[in-house]
């Protein structure tokens, strides 16, 4: 598998903190890729530089072949590249069916072809029997997985997802858990999360990424990186108290 | 194209609908000469109110500055029919392409340097206070002491330089103020209105939708401001006076908003209700004060005070969200 994703040695710093340090990997097309740290190891900021809120101060990212370090979110989203907040941003006095219909419209100019699109994405995250609801007035679980759909509205190749888990039960956790590798297999959509549910990561996850003060302590399968010393040292050990 | 415009409209809206049109167009058959002038500057509000609704109530882009647009639409209009004998609708092939640029100019510096919410509403304050201060002394346009457009008693109305009755004005501005409104639904249901409503409710998951903010606040500001010029020229014409004391005024910028915020910011018929409410009562007000002899300046400015502040204590949406509830007819929440 190649990769469709390459970030090469980036760097981004805040005044005098350094949040991401010389960071590199690859996201392999087709894959599914976790990034797991404790809370503030960066992994929001390295988010945020590949989907285009922040350029990095140094290093190379680079998507399907080219380089994409410094463009805009909206152009970077063109490009094929979906993300979701880690704080659900859905659009309040929309109605659902309107949130997903927005990203749809992306890359098809008719409403009714958006629609129409946008139905099937519903479906896909059962939200489609709450489609005409506001979105304001959805549950944290509905409004996580209205995020998911109105991102894959926008046809992405690559669907960034920052601790779409997060708050949720374990049931509907594994819910979740269940369509992104529907959505993985059955579209090929590659996916990259963050993650503190380590249920969910152990789940979908075909590679780990282990950061640590913005720099990289491990990375392989799932089950080397849960062995690793450094590992639990740093982050899952301390789970476990 | 045409029956889509008509998609999901409910027959009873329908039906209120063609009687609201029919009652319009059959208005001045049987409204005295007040009432007339009354339902002009009704018309007047409902159309500018529906400009700034673009902006405002669609793309959540909150402008304190459209006297600016009707300004430059007047005086555009005004100065090239006094200097060279241009009728207005000829005029408004530059009217509003200075509005357009007008507001080309206030959206990109907002929007390039990233100036919004509060910020942007002053910046849009402050250009037009720019301009009342620049047209105050502006020689061509007469400065301070105002444009005066030819007036003579008119015995029939001239329609293509707008040389007449009131009635021609009212129908004038009703035929504009459809058109803006079927134009707004139209805008409202397309690509662009959805990424508009995306931005209004928040801009930076719309740009991780991949809408480019940017060219989407300047195409909303640059039709409002379109929009409101032809506003502006119709002024012009119909009053024959401009002055940049009263024409750019702050006060005027604020009786533009009032009405759709007090009929529903961001919805259609918004605009529409709140001109006839605050200036049908208004005027009601001070036809029943003077009939009482009664002489109270500034009687206009509290009663739209009082009107706004009851519509933000008891329906922050607006009236029309109310009472198209309350008729069973439920614009299609946005």
């Amino acid at each position: 598998m190649s990769a469709l994703l390459k970030v090469e040695g980036i760097s981004k710093r805040f005044r005098g903190l350094l949040a991401v340090d010389r960071l590199s990997f690859e996201v392999p097309e087709g894959g599914i890729f976790a990034v797991i740290g404790p809370n503030g190891a960066g992994k929001t900021t390295l988010f945020n530089m590949i989907a285009g809120v922040y350029a990095p101060d140094g290093g190379a990212i680079s998507f399907a072949g080219e380089r994409i370090e410094g463009l805009a979110p909206d152009r970077i989203c063109r490009r094929g590249i979906g993300r979701t907040f880690q704080i659900v941003r859905p659009f309040p006095a929309l109605s659902v069916e309107d949130n997903v219909i927005v990203g749809a419209l992306m890359h098809r100019h008719d409403v009714v072809d958006a629609r129409t699109h946008a139905h099937e994405v519903l479906r896909k995250l059962d939200l489609y029997d709450k489609r005409g609801q506001r979105a304001s007035s959805l549950t944290l679980p509905d409004r996580k997985r209205l995020e998911v759909a109105r991102s894959l509205a926008t046809d992405p190749k690559l669907l960034l997802l920052d601790e779409v888990m997060a708050g949720l039960r374990p049931t509907e956790t594994d819910r979740i858990v269940s369509i992104l590798r529907e959505l993985n297999r059955d579209s090929g959509l590659t996916i990259l999360l963050i993650e503190h549910v380590m249920r969910a990561v152990m789940a979908l996850a075909g590679r780990i990424l282990v950061l640590h003060h913005g720099a990289s302590i491990a990375e392989g399968q799932p089950a080397e990186v849960v062995r690793d010393q450094a590992v639990i040292d740093s982050y899952l050990g301390a789970e476990d108290i | 194209m045409f029956a889509r415009l008509f998609e999901n409209v409910s027959r009873r809206t329908l039906v209120l609908l063609g009687v609201l049109l029919v009652g319009m167009f059959g208005a001045p058959l049987v409204a005295s000469d007040y009432l007339l002038t009354v339902l002009i500057l009704i018309l007047y509000f409902a159309y500018i109110g529906q400009a700034w609704n673009i902006m405002m109530g669609f793309a959540g882009q909150l402008s304190l500055g459209h006297a600016l647009y009707v300004g430059l639409g007047a005086y555009t209009a005004a100065a090239l029919y006094v200097h060279f004998g241009i009728g207005p609708w000829l005029g408004l092939l530059v009217a509003v392409p200075v509005a357009a640029l007008a507001g080309a100019f206030i959206g990109f510096l907002a929007f390039r340097f990233k100036v919004g919410g509060v910020y942007f509403a002053i910046l849009t304050i402050a250009v037009a206070e720019f301009a009342r201060v620049g047209f105050d002394h502006l020689s061509w346009t007469k400065g301070s002491s105002g444009l005066f457009l030819p007036v003579a008693q008119y015995t029939h109305n001239d329609l293509w330089l707008l040389r007449g009755q009131p009635v021609m004005f009212y129908y004038v501005l009703l035929v504009a103020t459809v058109l803006a409104f079927v134009f707004c639904r139209a805008l409202l249901k397309s690509r662009i209105g959805y990424f508009w409503l995306a931005i209004r409710e928040d801009e930076t998951a719309a740009r991780s939708a991949g809408i480019d903010t940017f060219r989407y606040k300047m195409i909303a500001v640059v039709i409002s401001a379109s929009m409101t010029s032809f506003a502006g020229v119709i002024y012009a014409f119909y009053y024959n006076n401009l002055f940049p004391e009263q024409v750019f005024h702050i006060s005027r910028s604020i009786e533009i908003i009032l009405g759709p915020i007090v009929g529903g910011v961001g919805t259609l018929f918004g605009p529409i209700i709140g001109a006839f409410l605050l200036t049908g009562m208004s005027e009601t007000l001070i036809a029943a004060l003077a009939a009482l002899g009664v002489d109270l300046p500034g009687a206009k400015q509290v009663f739209y005070g009082i009107c706004l502040l009851l519509v933000i204590m008891a329906l922050p949406d607006g009236v029309w969200p109310w009472l198209s509830r309350r008729i069973g007819l439920t614009e299609r929440e946005k």
